[in-house]
């Protein structure tokens, strides 16, 4: 398991200073820490296209983004990404939940679990999967990739990674 | 009164604001009154001005922020409406060119005849919201709405005359992302 305290502590350590994302319960113990933490100031979305949007916004104002979302939401956004971040160039790293990962889910998860890695792909959004020993390499990968090229990361993450608060 | 004639009015009055434009017919006649670096031409990701802006004025809390957005992408994402208000920067106005239409795909009627727009800010929690129809009405409303605390709203009620052989944003998009972060951050 991956401990989302230390994890949050990582992302700030590499300059990540604003946070924001809709709620899965994959990710109940990163925000958890996220909402505690003042420095960190948690935005709630209402969905996370907005959250794409204002995501990026903070970056053209001198941000350094975080959005976290899960798989479904991925949906949502998709012409946020590809009609904004990927054309415009504007970075941000996505959090985004692996629900339905090898079929064992929810209906409503099972498609987009299946199809997740292909839609990244398709997309042109990059991503690496995160797991409990690659966090630094995936994080510098990831920023190496916002600075020089200038395009989303995603950071998938499957069940059981981060401690769950739900 | 015309959209332009609102474009011309909001022109005289912008200082280095930076200001995120909805996509469509609002970013190109905005852009062919005034070509501002601190414009930010959206062309795609309609419903996204609001959020654009949202982030911008979180980032820049020092910065007068202002969105100029359409009343077809205020309705696509009204939720956002809702996040603004609750985040509430000072430094945010939220301006709706409110059509009636979505005008640059062919003027198909939106809501917004029978919702007002600047209401559902009201109850959403912005500070201000004030509807304007008439061109001498915006210098006034701006000048009272710029110098109260934000999130404010200022919804101007223009007829749908866009004028179709007007060029389109020549600035590529990395371009206008350049020249935008360049006049705020530099
Ligand atoms: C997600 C999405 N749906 C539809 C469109 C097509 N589209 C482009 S501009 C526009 C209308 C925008 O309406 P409004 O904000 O009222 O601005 P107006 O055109 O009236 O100036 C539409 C529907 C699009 N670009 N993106
Ligand atoms: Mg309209």
């Amino acid at each position: 398991m991956l401990s989302s305290k230390i994890f949050v502590d990582k992302l700030q350590g590499h300059g990540f200073d604003f946070f924001t994302g809709v709620p899965c319960s994959l990710l109940s113990g990163l925000i958890a820490e996220l909402e505690a933490d003042r420095e960190a100031g948690y935005i709630p979305s209402v969905r996370e296209d907005a959250g794409v949007g204002l995501c990026a916004g903070a970056y053209m104002g001198g941000k350094r983004p975080v959005l976290l979302m899960q798989n479904s939401g991925f949906g949502y956004s998709l012409n946020a990404f590809t009609s904004l971040n990927l054309i415009y160039k504007i970075p941000v790293l996505v959090i985004m939940s692996w629900r339905g990962c090898g079929g064992k889910d929810a209906p409503e998860h099972i498609i987009m679990g299946d199809i997740n890695e292909q839609l990244l792909k398709t997309s042109g959004m990059e991503y690496a999967v995160l797991d409990e020993n690659n966090a630094d390499q995936v994080l510098s990968t990831a920023l190496k990739k916002i600075k020089d090229e200038k395009v989303p990361y995603t950071l998938l993450v499957k069940k059981g990674l981060f401690d769950e608060r739900h | 009164m015309k959209g332009i004639e609102a474009f011309k009015e909001l022109a005289h009055l912008l200082k280095n604001e930076p200001t995120v434009l909805a996509n469509g017919y609002i970013s190109r006649e905005f852009f062919n009154v005034t070509d501002r670096k601190e414009n930010f031409y959206m062309i795609g990701s309609m419903g996204l001005a609001s959020s654009i802006g949202l982030g911008v004025a979180l980032a820049q809390p020092e910065r007068k922020t202002l969105i100029l957005d359409g009343d077809g992408n205020v309705l696509m994402s009204m939720g956002t409406l809702a996040m603004i208000a609750a985040c509430a920067p000072k430094n945010l106005i939220h301006i709706v060119i409110d059509n009636e239409v979505y005008e640059s795909t062919g003027s198909q009627r939106t809501l917004s005849h029978e919702i007002k727009l600047e209401e559902v800010a009201k109850s959403a929690g912005y500070k201000q919201a004030l509807r304007v129809t008439r061109p001498e009405e915006i210098r006034p409303a701006y000048e009272k709405l710029v110098q109260a605390e934000g999130p404010v709203f200022l919804l101007i009620k223009v007829e749908p005359a866009f004028d179709a052989s007007q060029g389109r944003v020549t600035h590529t998009p990395e371009e206008i992302r350049d020249r935008f972060m360049e006049s705020i951050v530099g």
